[in-house]
C-alpha cells in the first residue's frame, strides 16, 4: 500500500470515529450544549482539556522551535504548563462554584454591569478569533502535506468535520471527540519519540534519554549536541540567555495568558463538583505533560540527528554530498520545507551559522560561501518517523495526530465564541425573555456563524498568522485573567474599577504589540523595528502581556478605592464562590 | 448567613489563601527561580550533560507543577471537611 493510502486510511478512520461520537453525543438542552450537562468525570475532562489546549502549534511546531532555539525557548515549556497551577488555585474551582455557562457571565454578574459583560465579550471574541485562525490554517497545512489536497480543500474538510460534531453536539459532542483526539495525538507523538530515544541513547523513555548518554560517542547527549552545534558556529544548545528580564516576563505572560483563555476555563464548568475542578486541573496537566516532557527530548535528539545526517563524519569533516542525501530529505524537499542551494558549487551540503561573524574565518578557510540548507521548524515533528526509519503506518498516525490537534482546539475555541454570542450577547443583553428552545437554536446558529467566519479567515489569512498567538496570549493575560482573579479575591473591586482595568490592560497590550508588529497587523506599518535593541526596557511584544496585567490590577484597585464599594449582595456573591458548599449543577439564569 | 457561619467561612478562606501563597512560592521558585533567574547559581550541579537549571527549565518545573496542583487539591479537600464546607 502506498504512503498516500496509508495516510488516507488513518485520517479517514479517525474522522469516522469523530462523526460516530457526534451522532452518539447530541446535545438536547442548552445545559448540554454549553457545559456538556455538567457531569463529565474529572479525568475525562482532563483529557479533553489537554486536547482542547494542545493546538497545531504544540503538536507540529513546538519541538522544532525548541530544536532551533535551545534553552531560551524553555519559555514555551514552562509558560504553557505553569498556567494550570494558577487555574487550579486562583480561578477554576470558584468559577465552577459560581455555576454559570460562560466567562463573561461571571464578569457581568460579579461586576453587576452590562458594560463589564460587554467588555469581557469583546476580549473573549478578540482572543478566540485570533487563536482560531492559526488552527484552521494548521489543519489546512496538515491536510495538504499528508493527503495531497490543496490547502483550501483541507480547510473546507476541517470545517465540515467540526461542523458535524460542534453544531449538533455542542460542548457534549466536543468533549467526547476531544478525548478521542487526545488519544490519537498522544500516540502519534510518542511512538516516533520512543524509537528515536532508544536508537540514540538506549533508553526508550525520551525524557530520560535526553539526559542520558549518546551511544555512538559515549558522551552525554546534550554535551555532544553543544559541541557539534558550536563547531558549526551556532550558540551552544544549553547556553544561558542574557536578557533574563524578558525571559521572565515572556514566561509570565504565557502562564497568566493560559489561565485567562476562555476556551480552557469553560472546560472546568463541565465537572460535577467544585473539588473535581481542582483535581481535573491536575489531570489536565498530567496529560499535557505527556507531550510537553517529550517535546524537548524530541527537539534535542532531532537537532543532533540533523547534524549527524549532514555531517556523517562529524562537523569538522566534509559534509554529505547532495546526491547521497537520505530519502526523507528528498521527500520533504518536494514540499519546500527543506531547501538546498549549492552556493559554492561543490555538490555538498553545508549547514552552518553564516550570521556569526566570529565563525566567518573558519567558513572561508573551508571554502564555504554561506549556509546552503534551510530547514523549516515543522520538519522536526513531521519527518520524525522517516528520520528514525519507522514504518509507513507511523507516518499515517502523525497525519491523523496533527489534524486531531488542530481540530480539537478549533472546536473548543468555536464553542467559546458561540456561547459568548448566544448566551451573553443575545440571551442576557439583547433578549432576556428568549425561550430555552430558541436559545438552543441561537446557540447552534452562532456556532455555524463562528465556523463560517473561521473558515473564511483560514482561507484568507490576514497576513499575520505568525503573530496572532502573541496577541491572543497577551490579551488574555492583560484583560480577562486580572478581572477574574480580582472578582474572586477582592470584595472591594467594583464595576468602574474592573471596566477601567480591563480596558487599560487590553489597550496598552495591543498598542505595544502594534508598535512592533504593525498597526492592526498591517505589514510595514510598525512604528519600531521588532528587534531586541528597539524594545522598551528590553521587553519583547510577546512578553508585554504581564506588564498589561500589572497595569490592569493597578488601575482597577486605584479606581475602585476612590469610588464606592460594591453593593452588599455582590460581596455576598464573592463570599459564596469562595466556599464549595451549596454548589449545584451549572444553571441557566 | 449566621455570624458563626461567617466567621467559619472567613477562617476557611484565610487558610486557603495561606495554602495558595505557599504553593505559589514553590511554583515561582522551580520555574522563575531555578529555571531562569537562579540558573547561574546552579550551573555547578551537573545533570546529564548540562546543569540543574536547564533540567528545571525543560523538565523539572513541569513535574513540580503537577505535584503542586495535586498537593493543593488534596490539602484543600481536607480543609473543606475540617471547616465543614464541602459539597
Amino acid at each position: 500500500m502506498s504512503q498516500y493510502w496509508i495516510n488516507m486510511l488513518f485520517v479517514g478512520a479517525s474522522f469516522l470515529l469523530y462523526i460516530g461520537i457526534a451522532i452518539w453525543a447530541r446535545a438536547g438542552s442548552t445545559k448540554e450544549f454549553y457545559v456538556a450537562g455538567g457531569g463529565v468525570h474529572p479525568v475525562t475532562n482532563g483529557m479533553a482539556t489537554a486536547a482542547d489546549w494542545m493546538s497545531a502549534a504544540s503538536f507540529i511546531s513546538m519541538a522544532g522551535i525548541i530544536a532551533s532555539g535551545g534553552y531560551g525557548t524553555s519559555v514555551y515549556l514552562m509558560g504553557w504548563t505553569g498556567g494550570y497551577v494558577l487555574l487550579a488555585m486562583l480561578l477554576a474551582p470558584y468559577l465552577r462554584k459560581f455555576g454559570k455557562f460562560t466567562v463573561p457571565d461571571f464578569i457581568g454578574d460579579r461586576f453587576y454591569s452590562r458594560g463589564a459583560r460587554l467588555v469581557a465579550v469583546i476580549c473573549l471574541i478578540l482572543i478566540s478569533v485570533t487563536y482560531v485562525i492559526g488552527q484552521m490554517s494548521g489543519a489546512g497545512v496538515a491536510f495538504s502535506r499528508f493527503l495531497e489536497v490543496s490547502n483550501d480543500t483541507g480547510i473546507w474538510l476541517a470545517a465540515a468535520i467540526v461542523f458535524a460534531y460542534a453544531v449538533f453536539g455542542g460542548m457534549k459532542g466536543i468533549t467526547y471527540t476531544q478525548v478521542a483526539q487526545y488519544v490519537v495525538l498522544i500516540i502519534a507523538y510518542t511512538i516516533p519519540a520512543v524509537f528515536i530515544a532508544f536508537q540514540l541513547t538506549g533508553n526508550p523513555i525520551p525524557m530520560f534519554g535526553m539526559f542520558g548518554t549518546d551511544l555512538q560517542s559515549g558522551v552525554p547527549l546534550l554535551d555532544r549536541l553543544d559541541t557539534v552545534v558550536q563547531d558549526l558556529g551556532f550558540a551552544a544548545y544549553t547556553a544561558d540567555v542574557d536578557n533574563k528580564l524578558n525571559m521572565f516576563l515572556f514566561t509570565l505572560s504565557l502562564m497568566i495568558g493560559t489561565a485567562g483563555l476562555p476556551h480552557v476555563i469553560i472546560r472546568f464548568f463541565t465537572v460535577p463538583k467544585v473539588a473535581d475542578a481542582r483535581w481535573s486541573a491536575g489531570w489536565t496537566l498530567i496529560f499535557i505533560a505527556m507531550l510537553y516532557l517529550t517535546a524537548p527530548a524530541v527537539a534535542s535528539m532531532a537537532r543532533l540527528n540533523l547534524v549527524d545526517t549532514i555531517y556523517p563524519e562529524g562537523p569538522t569533516a566534509a559534509p554529505i554530498e547532495y546526491d547521497a542525501r537520505p530519502g526523507w530529505v528528498r521527500t520533504w524537499e518536494q514540499t519546500g520545507l527543506i531547501k538546498f542551494e549549492d552556493k559554492n558549487h561543490d555538490g555538498r551540503i553545508q549547514m552552518y551559522n553564516d550570521a556569526n561573524a566570529a565563525f566567518t574565518p573558519t567558513a572561508q578557510e573551508r571554502g564555504w560561501m554561506g549556509n546552503e540548507l534551510t530547514v523549516n521548524n515543522d520538519i522536526i515533528v513531521l519527518a520524525n518517523p522517516e528520520i528514525a526509519n519507522l514504518p509507513g503506518w507511523v507516518i499515517g498516525l502523525i497525519a491523523a495526530g496533527a489534524i486531531a490537534a488542530a481540530l480539537s482546539t478549533a472546536a473548543g475555541l468555536l464553542l467559546a465564541i458561540s456561547s459568548a454570542v448566544s448566551h451573553d450577547l443575545i440571551k442576557t443583553i439583547i433578549n432576556p425573555n428568549i425561550s430555552e428552545k430558541n436559545e438552543m437554536l441561537t446557540a447552534r446558529l452562532s456556532m455555524t456563524g463562528a465556523i463560517i467566519l473561521a473558515t473564511w479567515l483560514g482561507l484568507n489569512p490576514p497576513g499575520f498568522a505568525a503573530q496572532v498567538v502573541a496577541l491572543a496570549f497577551g490579551l488574555a493575560a492583560s484583560s480577562l485573567f486580572p478581572a477574574l482573579m480580582m472578582g474572586i479575591f477582592s470584595k472591594r473591586v467594583n464595576s468602574k474599577g474592573a471596566i477601567a482595568g480591563m480596558l487599560v490592560g487590553l489597550i496598552s497590550t495591543s498598542v505595544y504589540i502594534f508598535l512592533y508588529l504593525g498597526w492592526f497587523f498591517i505589514p510595514g506599518t510598525n512604528t519600531f523595528a521588532n528587534v531586541p535593541g528597539e524594545w522598551m526596557f528590553g521587553i519583547s511584544p510577546q512578553g508585554f502581556g504581564a506588564i498589561g496585567a500589572i497595569l490592569n490590577f493597578g488601575v482597577a484597585y486605584a479606581v475602585s478605592l476612590s469610588t464606592e464599594a460594591p453593593p452588599k449582595e455582590i460581596q455576598e456573591l464573592v463570599e459564596s464562590v469562595r466556599t464549595p458548599k451549596g454548589a449545584g449543577v451549572a444553571i441557566a439564569h | 448567613m449566621a455570624d458563626n457561619d461567617k466567621e467559619n467561612a472567613a477562617a476557611y478562606w484565610k487558610a486557603n489563601v495561606r495554602l495558595i501563597t505557599w504553593s505559589l512560592v514553590v511554583w515561582a521558585l522551580v520555574s522563575y527561580g531555578f529555571g531562569i533567574l537562579l540558573r547561574p547559581m546552579l550551573s555547578g550541579i551537573p545533570v546529564g550533560g548540562t546543569d540543574l537549571g536547564f533540567w528545571f527549565a525543560q523538565q523539572g518545573s513541569i513535574i513540580m507543577f503537577i505535584a503542586i496542583i495535586f498537593h493543593y487539591a488534596w490539602r484543600l479537600n481536607k480543609l473543606d471537611k475540617e471547616f465543614g464546607v464541602e459539597e
